[in-house]
């Protein structure tokens, strides 16, 4: 079906010229575009949609064991448990020592999880930032730098967690090149860090290469005025570069943001299972559900779930995140507003670009 | 607007009754668990296809026994199933099969560890005993395939821990024999720090104290060789009696005073292995296999023609060892059980066993393939390595293992690290441990 014959049957029936379509904005191809995505969304729902359900049906439900006597035969049996799963850390704590102190053995791994969040997307905006800068520049051998700065983000992360567990060996580069026998592996504080130089290690590159796309966008007209205007490079980093490249920073800042709330693999690649001063919430969901506990197990997934969807929230009411960045949602919601403000001075008057009219 | 408000509103609903639904059907027996009381009569006599599912075979010998098997068993032919070469990941794919019943794997290859766990969950079957020869097994190998009496694994590989030395410098220390205690190697390392010039920054001793299943080994030696048990063998919790926490001290004053060097706080096996073969260590405790990698000599070991190995050095007396090494048991869901059988006997017969010590070096359960002339001449640890496994002792053979070595970790990586002292940490852990056996 060509494009033509879709815009005709959908947008110029002339058998029903007086119903009024839906949506002004639309040019009729809904239809199509449901049926080309139901084949997506019939794996999403099988794939992601479904085992989301049965998870959080898992979350309110325990399981009871008893122990045969006579032959060690274990009976288990599954009960509705409520919100026992999610009020158990305040009703039976499991006391770790981590980073801080003992504490309960989820809030450890929230405050790590945050902790990491916090720091590993903080060094890599600001180093990202830098390498964009750096690869924005014009010199001789930019593509080895380029280059240089990406192959980190191109490696995979189990990879360079055991690349980073030989460098960070008692008796590896680290110690070396810093002249000192400290215990990076070893459950501790250097652990801490030790992750947090990896993760930004391989992922400042990712928001670097973000920025640089962002970057490129600027038009060099904008520069050459700011000089005219006697700007100094800090000001104009400040006032053109930041503010111009926000959009694209702050979208490459959630990613990161969310990738590293869901950090598993680097901690578990460089220190191991059962560090309390480097595990993650979702180490720790994972370990739950590999001795059995499915109900614990998805109960911390969804309390790290929910945390998840409450910093993105965040993220796009108040720095703007325009994740979707779809020009005809932004058209339509621009419509909506002005229906609304046009429903109080009753201005008949559409404008949007997509419908065709001129602003 | 009206509309795709409604459309939300239906969406919205549909997935909380899913939910419900969902919810409804909960509650009762857990699938794939066994929960009946009197177990039904599991049947041998049936005869087919069967695979036999083990971690990464590295060797490639397995695949040449399995054809050998085959072409005489042409009606029982056998599938050889690769996990991947981590231990955990082997358990979960073995635990995930059990619990969906899956019928794809028939003879799991099981560490000894998860006996105890797959028997209680009732994931494997007890085999026949009169249909399997344990006759000439070493008793400690036997033992650890048993859960509450019964058999569910039958031993094919064993290991046990072994005491390597460096015999060159205990020669110029004037030191005859190595040590069997540790007081005995501490003295020993101070001669020869006095007397050896090359080895003078050479450290003590060093094992595995990583925080992670090899501190648990390691630990458990400690204390059983002081005469304590983390869990004695009517499976209670004994964690905090004066013995054992003798041993965890004896651990902690080694640490303390630089006999173990502080850097094997981040040592596994590999670690540890590098620290001797490098020439930093005296003595080390380890598993038979870098016993091949010490004596090559293509250059890559310092150590080839300089070392012995001796039996653990203990607390009291002589050491204790963990025992390691994998049991052949039958996945309960598996059809074609009368051929499983057969499989593990012609396995765990002497002729494989003795083929696959010559090729791969595992440790064998058969006291017969220890003694033989051919094998000894190869592995010349082979008698130290017996003596070795006859008195190891098994790992605490619980049903939740996996809770159970996490908190020995937790106790004892806190004590060598200096945040607890070895009253204090045993004492919160026979409390954890209470809590875990009891359920």
């Amino acid at each position: 079906m060509s494009d033509t014959d879709i815009r005709q049957s959908g947008n110029a029936d002339p058998a029903r010229p007086a119903k009024r379509k839906k949506n002004a904005l639309s040019d009729g191809q809904g239809r199509l575009a449901a049926i080309l995505l139901s084949p997506t969304m019939v794996v999403i729902v099988v794939i992601v949609g479904i085992p989301l359900l049965l998870s959080l049906r898992e979350a309110f439900f325990g399981v009871r064991e008893q122990t045969n006597p006579d032959t060690g035969r274990i009976s288990k049996y599954e009960y509705f448990a409520g919100l026992d799963n999610f009020t158990r850390i305040f009703s039976n704590p499991t006391p770790v020592i981590g980073n801080f102190g003992q504490m309960d053995r989820l809030v450890n791994s929230f405050i790590n999880t945050s902790l990491f969040t916090i720091i590993c997307v903080g060094l890599e905006t600001v180093i990202g930032v830098a390498m964009a800068l750096i690869m924005a520049k014009a010199f001789r051998g930019r593509a080895f730098v380029r280059a240089g700065i990406l192959v980190p983000w191109a490696v995979p992360t189990i990879v360079s967690a055991m690349m980073w567990n030989l460098i960070f060996n008692e008796a590896g580069v680290m110690n070396k090149v810093i002249g000192q026998h400290i215990l990076w592996t070893a459950d501790g504080l250097p652990l801490f860090w030790a992750v947090v130089i990896a993760d930004v290690w391989k992922t400042a590159p990712f928001i670097g290469l973000l920025t640089l796309a962002g970057l490129q966008t600027i038009p060099a007209e904008v520069y050459e005025a700011a000089k005219v205007d006697g700007a100094n490079a800090w000001q104009s980093f400040l006032r053109i570069t930041l503010p111009m490249v926000k959009p694209a920073l702050v979208v490459a800042v959630l990613f990161r943001t969310l990738d590293t709330m869901r950090m598993f693999d680097l901690v578990v690649g460089l220190g191991g299972f059962g560090k309390y001063s480097a595990e993650t919430m979702s180490i720790f969901a994972y370990l739950e559900a590999t001795q059995g506990r499915y109900g614990p197990a998805a109960a911390y997934a969804i309390i790290l779930f929910l945390f998840i969807v409450l910093v993105s929230f965040l993220f796009v009411k108040f720095l703007g995140a325009d994740v979707i960045n779809d020009e005809e949602t932004a058209a339509i919601r621009a419509q909506r507003k002005r229906r609304k403000a046009g429903r109080a001075t009753r201005s008949p008057v559409r404008r949007t670009i997509t419908s065709g009219d001129l602003p | 607007m009206m509309f795709r408000r409604m459309s939300r509103l239906v969406g919205l609903a549909a997935s909380l009754s899913a939910l419900l639904v969902l919810t409804a059907c909960g509650g009762g027996e857990v699938p794939g668990t066994g929960g009946e009381e009197s177990e039904p009569a599991v049947d041998f006599s049936d005869r087919g296809p069967i695979t036999f599912v083990t971690g990464k075979d590295l060797s490639g010998l397995l695949q040449s026994e399995i054809d050998e098997w085959n072409k005489e068993h042409p009606d029982e032919k056998v599938t050889l199933i690769e996990l991947p070469d981590e231990a955990d990941q082997q358990r979960q794919q073995m635990v995930q099969n059990a619990q969906t019943q899956g019928t794809e794997y028939t003879v799991l290859s099981m560490d000894v560890v998860w006996t105890a766990e797959f028997a209680a969950n009732g994931w494997v079957v007890p085999l026949p005993e009169d249909q399997v020869d344990t006759s000439g097994m070493l008793p400690a190998t036997v033992d650890a395939g048993t859960y509450y009496d019964k058999l569910y694994g039958l031993p094919v590989t064993s290991d046990g821990g072994l005491l390597f030395y460096r015999s060159d410098w205990l020669k110029k220390a004037g030191i005859d024999s190595p040590p069997t205690t540790f007081a005995e190697m501490q003295e020993a390392c101070k001669a020869i720090t006095e007397k050896v010039d090359e080895a003078k920054d050479a450290d003590c001793y060093g094992g595995q104290f990583n925080k992670y299943e090899g501190l648990t080994v390691n630990v458990s030696e400690f204390i059983d060789s002081a005469g304590g048990h983390l869990v004695d063998d009517d499976g209670k919790a004994t964690a905090n009696s004066p013995e054992a926490v003798k041993g965890l001290e004896m651990l902690k004053a080694m640490f303390d005073d630089g006999t173990i060097p502080k850097a094997a706080q981040t040592w596994s096996e590999e670690e540890s292995r590098e620290a001797f073969q490098q020439g930093k260590l005296m003595f080390l405790r380890n598993w038979p296999y870098v016993y091949a990698k010490f004596d090559a000599d293509d250059g890559s070991s310092k150590v080839n023609g300089k070392f012995g190995v001796a039996p653990l050095a203990g607390v009291d007396g002589p050491g204790v060892s963990s025992l390691g090494g994998h049991n052949y048991a039958i996945s309960t869901w598996a059809q074609n059980k009368g051929t499983a059988i057969d499989f593990m006997n012609y396995m765990a017969s002497e002729d494989e066993m003795k083929a696959r010590t010559e090729k791969t070096s595992q440790a064998p359960t058969r006291t017969s393939v220890y003694t033989d002339a051919d094998l000894v001449k190869k592995y010349p640890y082979l008698p130290v390595l017996q003596k070795s496994i006859e008195t190891a002792r098994p790992r605490p053979k619980v049903a939740k293992y996996g809770d159970v070595t996490l908190a020995i970790q937790d106790a004892t990586y806190n004590v060598i690290q200096g945040n607890q002292d070895p009253q204090a940490a045993l004492d919160g852990l026979q409390a954890k441990l209470e809590e875990l056996l009891a359920q």
